[in-house]
């Protein structure tokens, strides 16, 4: 589904500052990964890179999503090819109304898959059936992208999209950050009905406790630009009981 | 003799001399010598001018050899066709009966005024407003329309015209058109007037209107015709007690075109309402300018100012917006507000806000901004699989929607939102 291999990136308007120092991951069909790290990592870069944001300059390594050059697309393209990245601060965009942005974002990626257009009924019907799941009013489907919405309320629409769009890979950019505990039972409820054998997930997240509610298969850590340690779910609990230090200070010896 | 005349006299007399050869100009035909006075006492605008530092002397300098337009597209529909208005059509500056309504609806007198003598009432009125709006600031454009016009229609409502009532622009020659239209509300009365088209590669409009007590009139102008190179278009009203007055304009420009749209209100009965507001389209060197002055001389004034502009390539949009609150207009609420977008690094917005205040108890504001599009909203457009063109273009719509929606007729809302949709289109393909 997902190969990176030895990513370095740094950033276009300072190339000093190298952020990415040999990123090394695989994500099979069906997995859920998690990525854990201190701040500064740079485990949200990784998520702007691999979603083809400006700023970032890939200077050595690859990354190949299902057969394809990821890099080599543009964010569009990645996303009609089935990536979607939940952003960890969704924009909000004064003036265009979710039900719209939504619309143009599923007939746009059908458009350049092939597929016909979702025709309005359909559309609206299968909205108005994710939205509820996640207890988005209609009048909030009406309302401009993010405006006036609450932190929860914005994590919640950027699953909605997921939900509606179905990507094949999932990138979760600290979903969690800003949310109380009910929320984030929401949000996990979310997530965890997308799982399936044909979608993966990489969930980057600062704490252990959204992996409470979404279970990884695998648990990376991240620390200075580079995954330092793999393990199964038990290396998030050990970070949520030792912190990041001691497993960071084991890794480096 | 013309080897000694400065420039600015002889851009006067050439702009004077460049009217079409007067073969009867009706009820307009009084107005010619005061306007042309008008006109040569203050001469043709110059770039040294305060009001036209941005734009230039464009207008002293048209453009040589303007293309005629095609019969075909010079008769097109009006994209007011689905409001199903009331027409009163000038083609090549002459009343066009042949493209016109039969000129009778309920509640409003019509006439055009090329043709015959003008009613009592239209005759008294032209000309008065614009000679009022000379000062502070000169429109000296406005006074050569006065020497120049050879047709126009007059508009008097006394009581709720159901219909809209469309002055349509048609033009088929690449000359210069000088339309003078005069309008006048009852008290209690409301029309909705709307005005499509260019019609002339080199064009001038003037309306003048009297807005009565408790009088409502709205305005809804395209000025989307992509054949002119020239237009000057000026609005005068007066605004008597309770009464309100709506005008929104969708201005479009390309290569070698610039548009002047002038307009001055003056708020002279209490409790009075005037809403402008503007969408402006330009791409390519096109230059398109709106400049506004509103006059509060009465109590509660509330008057509004609304102006988008969106510039691609070498564009140039200007808006310069004045409030002038006179002593004693107290409880004024003035607002204005100038946005521009700039697609390109090589396109320009210049504005000019002004508040000019003589009274201790009122509310005005103004803001003016200028940027590009946001570009996190873009990347989080595309990263949901929105192409780049038309992410841009939901963005720009959204941008303009403040200003489409000054319409209230929800109709003509839909028919100016969907016309500024194909400008959109044109400017991000």
């Amino acid at each position: 589904m997902l190969e990176i291999k030895n990513l370095h990136c740094r950033l276009e308007e300072d190339p000093e500052t190298v952020i990415l120092k040999g990123v090394d991951l695989k994500l099979e069909p069906g997995a859920v990964h998690a990525v854990m790290g201190p701040n500064g990592s740079g485990k949200s870069t990784l998520s702007y890179v691999l979603s083809g944001r400006d700023g970032y300059e890939v200077t050595d390594g690859s990354v190949s999503f299902a057969g394809e050059d990821l890099l080599e697309m543009e964010p569009d393209e990645r996303a009609a090819a089935g990536l979607f990245l939940a952003f960890q601060y969704p924009v909000e965009i004064p003036g265009v109304s979710n039900m719209t942005f939504l619309r143009e974002a599923v007939n746009s990626q059908r458009k350049a898959r092939g597929e016909p257009e979702m025709s309005a009924g359909e559309f609206l019907k299968l909205t108005r059936a994710k939205a509820a799941e996640l207890d988005i009013s209609n009048e909030m489907l009406k309302r401009s992208v993010n405006v006036g919405f609450s932190g929860g309320e914005k994590k919640r629409n950027e699953i909605l999209q997921m939900a509606v769009l179905e990507p094949k890979l999932c990138l979760l950019d600290e979903t969690d950050s800003g949310l109380d505990v009910d929320a984030m039972k929401l949000v996990a409820a979310g997530v965890n009905a997308l799982r399936g054998p044909d979608r993966s997930f990489l969930v980057i997240t600062h704490y252990q406790r959204l992996l409470d509610h979404i279970k990884p298969d695998i648990v990376h850590i991240m620390a200075d630009g580079k995954i330092v340690e793999t393990g199964g779910p038990d290396l998030a609990l050990k970070v949520e009981s030792e912190g990041y230090a001691d497993i960071l200070s084991r890794s480096a010896a | 003799m013309s080897e000694t005349m400065d420039p600015r006299a002889k851009a006067t007399e050439a702009l004077l001399a460049s009217g079409a050869a007067d073969a009867g100009r009706g009820g307009l035909g009084a107005l010619k010598e005061a306007a042309a006075a008008r006109f040569r006492s203050m001469g043709a605008p110059m770039a040294r001018d305060e009001y036209w530092r941005y734009l230039g002397p464009a207008f002293n300098q048209p453009k040589e050899g303007a293309e005629p337009a095609d019969a075909a597209s010079a008769t097109a529909p009006s994209p007011f066709a689905a409001a199903e208005p009331l027409v009163a059509a000038f083609l090549n500056g002459r009343f066009a009966p042949e493209h016109s309504s039969d000129l009778a609806a309920e509640g409003v007198e019509i006439a055009p005024l090329g043709a015959g003598a003008a009613p009592g009432w239209a005759a008294e009125a032209l000309g008065a407003l614009e000679a009022e709006g000379q000062s502070p600031a000169p429109r000296p454009l406005a006074a050569l329309n006065g020497a120049l016009a050879t047709d126009g229609i007059a508009l008097r409502a006394t009581g709720a015209v159901a219909r809209p009532i469309e002055i349509r622009h048609l033009g088929e020659t690449g000359g210069a058109v000088h339309l003078r239209h005069v309008i006048a509300l009852a008290p209690g009365a409301s029309m909705t007037v709307l005005e499509s088209g260019v019609g002339a590669a080199g064009f001038s409009s003037v309306m003048e209107a009297e807005i009565g007590a408790g009088a409502s009139l709205s305005h809804v102008r395209l000025q989307t015709d992509p054949r002119f190179q020239r237009a000057a278009t000026h609005l005068f009203a007066r605004l008597g007690a309770e009464s309100q007055f709506k005008s929104f304009t969708l201005s479009g420009a390309t290569a070698g075109e610039v548009a002047r749209n002038e307009a001055m209100l003056w708020l002279e009965g209490d409790d009075a309402s005037a809403h402008l507001a503007g969408a402006v389209l330009a791409r390519e060197d096109g230059k398109i300018d709106n400049t506004v002055f509103v006059t509060h001389g009465a109590l509660r004034g509330e008057s509004r100012q609304v102006f988008k502009n969106v510039l691609n390539d070498t564009a140039q949009g200007v808006f310069q917006g004045k409030i002038l609150v006179r002593e004693g207009a107290q409880q004024t609420d003035g607002y204005q507000i100038s946005q521009s977008v700039l697609l390109s690094e090589r396109a320009a917005f210049n504005a000019k806000p002004e508040l000019e205040i003589y009274a201790d108890d009122v509310k005005c504001s103004h803001g003016s901004t200028t940027g590009a599009l946001d570009e996190a909203a873009l990347f989080y457009l595309r990263s949901r699989g929105v192409a780049p063109s038309i992410a841009r273009r939901l963005l720009i719509e959204a941008f303009l929607a403040e200003a489409v929606e000054e319409i209230a007729d929800a109709a003509l809302a839909d028919i100016a939102r969907e016309e500024s949709r194909k400008l959109v289109a044109a400017l991000v393909a």
